[in-house]
């Protein structure tokens, strides 16, 4: 099989033939592009929707306060909800499927936080050590809050990378352990976080501890938000967590459970069903438009090598007088449509995986970092070098068989 | 070197079958310098064929060098033409994306030389034809009269017992037909067996027998008269001194 004759017959054959084999190396070069870019593409929008909503855990409820708008066992609407210390206990205590809880007591005035010199405006989040988890922070250097600084009501306070560098610029390595000032009480820094949203205002933040906080921002015992996640398996049982919530909250706080106004929640659970649904649906459209293009591409060298073999008749008919044996007619139109499908795939390839370098630059909203899956670009060119020496095998076996006398005879 | 028994060979078409040779008996000795005559539909063309296993009979038997040739596989087949027959075609056949010496050297790639020998003989060959200039000219490059010299190096390369033309002068015009049937002559005198088939009085004139073919039997069988000197070797070898076509093929 190896005859180094007759790769140069072929070669020689593939240089003479310039038109002929753009054209069946373009159409296969062109449907490895497109499914390179269209896989890249898919896969790039997937990780951009992802990471728009990695900021929070995939299970986790929010609940608020406001004020309720129906009447309810006597109450008039319009009564203000608040939340206190004890619904933080009552949640944690009593709902089953709770797995990581956190209050929150938000400071709505100053936010001034100052070290040395620099002083700026940060967001101020008094929380539970569980925030951690509930935000998915991560911890670079130093620690989260813990239990202790809770119950000791100790003044510390975990910062961003962004707010680090902003704050301490070239002391950020020895930022830990020094004290900066929020709203002019000095709290220790000892830890910093990133939040892998990469949104900005998610960084733009401190963390210090709900305890403290309600003590030295004179909160008493009250909370502004309760945050949670909860065990679901489902949708439903996710909901059934929520409805479990809203009436125990309801049966203390008085009032009707159906209340939208009285509690809002949020269910991120709810949201990430329907982001996976529509990551479902992408990746459905994904494969239905890259299996039409690889459909297109076998379709195309198919049609192309059935035109070469017809437009080829003659002359092998000719090889045929000449001696050519059935044999020597098959294997020259069959290796050289393998030699240029997998030349050319190769070249699609090539190409598609550096467009796709080219953008893995990318991260724009719901559109980051594209890359195709190289396994599947690679079986793709192997199914269209297979798909193109099948359809020139058939036309090439039946040229091979057709008496030389008719195959001159053809005009 | 050829024998002919009783060849009997239809075509379909369409509904009835055609029956165009109708018991050919033929009897060809090596060296011999014959033309095959006959109107169109007369089955000269499908005597030549077969001859040069290019179609099978349906009927008869065929003998070439002593061999029997029946029911042979392509294989079999290709490699017999390859080894015993040259052909030379009224359209050239010539394989338009190679040039002359490559079209030349290409019945020596089936035997399996390489490239670079084979281009040397075909080379050769060429200098035999008097193309040996236009050796890396295209196809689409040359004249009519040179296609055919190249056809004719061609089917010479192999180094066949027996050269087929079919119509070797049917689409050239008269003096460059007389160049192409000298050289075919010289080819003669070198020992080789040509067979032409013509329907071109002038042209059976030039070889020493001839065969009448008419509806699929020899109607005639004899040795021609020949053309008168003058418009043979007056347009023929004055074009040879030109071009100085010399053949000198050692056997």
């Amino acid at each position: 099989m190896f005859d180094i004759d007759k790769w140069q017959e072929i070669l020689s054959t593939i240089k003479k033939n310039k038109l002929r084999t753009f054209l069946t190396g373009f159409s296969v070069a062109w449907g490895i592009f497109m499914l390179i870019i269209l896989l890249g593409s898919g896969k790039g929008l997937e990780n951009g929707f992802e990471n728009e909503f990695r900021g929070a855990a995939k299970n986790s409820l929010w609940i608020w306060t406001g004020r309720t708008s129906v009447a309810h066992n006597g109450m008039n609407p319009g009564r203000a909800i608040r939340f206190t210390n004890d619904d933080y206990e009552n949640l944690k205590n009593n709902i089953d499927q709770r797995e990581y809880i956190s209050g929150r007591f938000n400071i709505w005035w100053g936010n001034q936080v100052t070290y040395n010199n620099e002083t700026h405006s940060f967001g101020i989040r008094n929380v539970h050590p569980d925030y951690e988890y509930i935000e998915a922070l991560t911890i670079t250097e130093g620690r989260y809050i813990n239990h202790l600084d809770i119950t000791h009501h100790r003044k510390v306070a975990v910062i961003s990378t962004l707010v680090r560098d902003i704050l301490f610029k070239d002391e950020s390595s020895e930022a830990i352990g020094k004290y900066i000032l929020v709203n002019n009480i000095p709290f220790k820094v000892v830890g910093f976080f990133e939040d892998e949203s990469r949104n900005e205002n998610n960084m733009r933040l401190i963390y210090i501890p709900i305890s403290t906080a309600q003590m030295v921002f004179s909160g008493g015992n009250r909370l502004h938000e309760i945050s949670m996640t909860i065990h679901a398996n489902n949708l439903e049982e996710a909901q059934r967590a929520e409805e479990n919530i809203r009436n125990r909250l309801a049966a203390v706080h008085n009032f009707d459970p159906d209340d939208r106004r009285a509690l809002g929640t949020w269910n991120s659970f709810e949201n990430y069903m329907q982001m996976q649904s529509l990551f479902k649906g992408i990746r459905l459209f994904i494969w239905i438009i890259g299996i039409g293009t690889i459909i297109a591409g076998i379709v195309g060298v198919s049609n192309i090598m059935v035109i070469v073999v017809k437009e080829r008749t003659r002359e092998i008919g000719v090889r045929k007088a000449l001696g050519a044996t059935p044999l020597s007619v098959v294997s020259l139109v069959l290796f050289e449509s393998v030699l240029i499908t997998t030349f050319a795939g190769y070249i699609g390839l090539v190409l598609g995986v550096g467009l796709l370098e080219l953008l893995s630059g990318i991260d724009a909203p719901f559109f980051s970092n594209p890359s195709a899956d190289f396994g599947l670009a690679v079986s793709a060119t192997l199914l269209l070098i297979f798909a193109g020496a099948v359809a020139g095998f058939v036309p090439a076996q039946r040229a091979a068989k057709i008496k030389p006398i008719e195959a001159l005879r053809d005009e | 070197m050829i024998t002919l028994q009783n060849i009997h060979k239809s075509y379909q078409m369409g509904l009835n079958p055609l029956h165009v040779l109708k018991g050919i008996d033929l009897q060809i000795e090596k060296g011999e310098l014959v033309s095959i005559m006959g109107s169109s539909g007369s089955g000269k063309s499908t005597l030549l064929n077969i001859i040069g296993i290019l179609d099978n009979h349906d009927e008869g038997e065929y003998k070439l060098d002593g061999k029997i040739i029946a029911n042979l596989s392509e294989t079999k087949a290709a490699l017999l033409r390859n080894e015993y027959i040259g052909f030379v075609f009224q359209s050239f056949n010539l394989i338009s994306f190679k040039n002359a010496m490559e079209n030349v050297a290409l019945p020596l790639y089936y035997k399996k030389i390489s490239r670079k020998k084979r281009n040397k003989i075909a080379m050769d060959y060429l200098d035999k034809v008097g193309l040996l200039d236009w050796a890396e000219h295209m196809p689409n490059e040359l004249s009519g009269g040179q296609k055919q010299r190249v056809a004719i190096a061609r089917s010479l390369i192999a180094r066949p017992k027996v050269i087929l033309a079919d119509e070797p002068t049917g689409a050239l015009d008269s003096s460059t037909s007389y160049e192409v049937m000298e050289i075919l002559r010289n080819i003669n005198q070198e020992g080789i067996t040509v067979i032409i088939v013509t329907h071109e009085d002038d042209i059976s004139r030039m070889t020493k027998r001839v065969i009448k073919l008419k509806d699929g039997i020899i109607e005639a069988d004899y040795v021609p008269k020949p053309l008168q000197n003058s418009s043979l070797n007056g347009s023929g070898s004055r074009l040879a001194d030109k071009e100085n076509v010399t053949l000198n093929i050692q056997t």
